[in-house]
């Protein structure tokens, strides 16, 4: 396979700051890959280098093999972009808002009209295409944005933190769409999120980036795996007990949280009968036992020292809303 | 040229769409125009000037709403960024000086239709209808006043970042030039010292060749009033231009 992308060094600073730090990487052609990191870790710059919105401090990148310096309107053309804050036009029907797009990548009518259709039907918003944008709910904004980036059919489809603030049923609808774009449409998809369950779930491989540099890159399972430790959840109505009894060399690490104790241990599988020998040897009763595995918010904290708050999020959120109101 | 029309539809689409806010923008000049001008009909004198002021005002109102249309249209580029719709037009391959000029068809011709709306109840009103010939001659400063003044506020909306200060030009640039541009009174009868800059005032020139086009006459030789106005609308597009590839 050929390569979608390809980075090489690219740095930006703004002044001091040095928002994104010399990352390099390639994507695939037909991967659903992911930029995982917390607020400000410069996801959002990364794309709008990638999508020649933002000059580069140094160093290169290829979108589909052409270069963002060289050629920055061979690269726009090829590619589509879903931006972190809502990018339509309250004031246009949802049909207006896809034909303006159309129309500014320069599609005949014919073709246009029928992508158009072909989209809305695909994002479900077929019914209420004469709708004035501003009567849309949050997902239904994001859904036809998705459907907005790919009318001129992009090769890569960019989506800067495609579900933040949407409810999680609507999150889950959405991962299914953005899925499916990528297994029937053969679209390489880039997005950038701080929920480590979209990252998970939705991306063949992740990037976890932290202060503009790349930390990890793998696929979710290895990342996880890199850990070495499964989580044994163990309730019981006597939780500082299973803690004092299970003082093993083999487990990693211990947390005691409202009504359970979890434990890492390496091939967990192989441990449980163990655990609970041990157990019974101390008399301490047991409710139940299963056996989970790292997310990926275990890795970053492993990484970093620091977990990525669904906090962050919220005060980021706010924080745009507060800008947009006041105009700062 | 398609990205030019894309752009002058959408402004089509947000104009008829907003027909509450064209009423609102019409009934104020209308009402200015009764109560200035039957309240002060007698006590304007114009030197030298026939006809009434009623009938004087007429062209200085066009001339007001079609600038502030045009104005506000240009300064669309700065609530289009506020609310993130600027960045799907500027990351499509399309270059800033179709964009811009998109904008400026749009606004011009949106700022165009609204002095269309204010001309044709004002002259009814005053009674006053003009020759063909002069009718067009209004139509054409309409089209000029409303391009230079669009892209006179692509122009400043480049250079802005946010709307506070869009209220400060607003105050001391948009009112000044609409003050002194002789569209409320003749501007023979101003204070000498003021007169140079009423001649610096590109909007002087589109009111008088208004003036001169719905009533025969003119403080301003109509030539020099289609060099200057158009002659501005070169100018500030340019302007615009080069100050919009600028934005991000
Ligand atoms: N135009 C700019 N001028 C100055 N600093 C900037 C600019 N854009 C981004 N930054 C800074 O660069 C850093 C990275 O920002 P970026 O928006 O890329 O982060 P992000 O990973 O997208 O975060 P978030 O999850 O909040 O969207 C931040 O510290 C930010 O303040
Ligand atoms: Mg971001």
């Amino acid at each position: 396979m050929t390569a979608a992308l390809h980075i090489q060094n690219l740095t930006r600073h703004f002044k001091d700051l040095v928002a994104v730090d010399n990352i390099s990487f390639d994507i695939l052609q037909g991967e659903i890959f992911g930029l995982l990191g917390p607020n400000g870790a410069g996801k959002t710059t990364t794309l709008s280098m990638l999508a020649t919105m933002l000059a580069p401090t140094s160093g290169s990148a290829t979108v589909n093999g052409i270069d963002i310096m060289k050629d920055p309107d061979g690269v726009r053309r090829s590619i589509g972009i879903v931006f972190q804050d809502q990018s339509l036009d309250e004031e246009l029907t949802a049909l207006e808002n896809m034909d303006f797009h159309g129309r500014l990548y320069r599609i005949p009518a014919a073709v246009r009209n029928q992508r158009i259709d072909e989209l809305l039907r695909l994002v479900e918003l077929q019914d209420r295409k004469n709708d004035l944008v501003k009567t849309f709910s949050g997902g239904m904004r994001r859904r036809l944005e998705i459907a907005r980036g790919l009318i001129h059919h992009p090769r890569i489809l960019f989506l800067d933190e495609p579900t933040l603030g949407l409810y999680p049923q609507t999150r889950n609808h959405l991962w299914n769409y953005i899925a499916t774009l990528a297994k029937d449409e053969g679209i390489t998809i880039i997005l950038t999120t701080h929920y480590m369950e979209e990252a998970d779930r939705l991306c063949n491989r992740v990037a976890i980036i932290d202060k503009g540099k790349i930390i990890a890159i793998d696929t979710p399972k290895n990342l996880k795996d890199a850990l070495g430790g499964d989580l044994v959840t163990i309730k019981s109505p006597d939780l500082p007990g299973v803690a004092a009894a299970l003082r093993e060399p083999w487990v990693i690490r211990t947390e005691t949280h409202n009504d359970e104790v979890i434990i890492s241990i390496r091939n967990a599988d192989q441990y449980v009968s163990t655990i609970v020998t041990i157990l019974n040897e101390h008399k301490v009763p047991i409710t139940s036992i299963s056996i989970s595995k790292p997310t990926l918010e275990d890795v970053f904290l492993s990484l970093t020292g620091r977990t990525i708050r669904e906090q962050d999020a919220d005060s980021t959120e706010n924080m745009r809303i507060h800008r947009k109101m006041t105009g700062h | 040229m398609e990205i030019i029309y894309a752009i002058w539809l959408r402004n089509m689409l947000r104009f008829v769409r907003s027909r509450s806010r064209i009423i609102g923008s019409v009934m104020m000049p209308l009402f200015l125009l009764l109560f200035l001008g039957f309240g002060l009909n007698n006590v304007v004198q114009m030197p030298g000037i026939a006809g009434s002021y009623l009938v004087f005002l007429i062209p200085g109102m066009v001339a007001m709403s079609v600038m502030f249309t045009a104005v506000g249209s240009g300064v669309q580029i700065l609530w289009d960024k506020q609310f993130g719709f600027l960045k799907e037009t500027l990351v499509a391959p399309v270059s800033r000086l179709e964009i811009m000029l998109g904008q400026t068809s749009g606004g011009a011709t949106t700022a165009f239709l609204q002095g269309i709306c204010i001309l044709v109840p004002a002259l009814l009103i005053g009674l006053n209808v003009p020759n063909l010939p002069g009718f067009f001659v209004a139509l054409v400063f309409m089209v000029l006043i409303g391009v230079g003044f669009t892209a006179f506020g692509i122009a400043l909306a480049s250079r802005m970042n946010d709307m506070t200060g869009f209220q400060l030009i607003m105050n001391f640039v948009i009112f000044p030039i609409f003050g002194l541009s002789g569209a409320l009174f003749p501007i023979s009868s101003l204070p000498a010292w003021i007169a140079p800059l009423t001649l610096i005032d590109p909007l002087t020139y589109g009111v008088e060749g208004m003036r001169y086009g719905l009533t025969g006459v003119s403080q301003i030789d109509p030539f020099i009033c289609i060099a200057v106005s158009g002659g501005f609308c070169i100018a500030t597009v340019v302007i615009g231009a080069y100050l919009f590839r600028k934005i991000q």
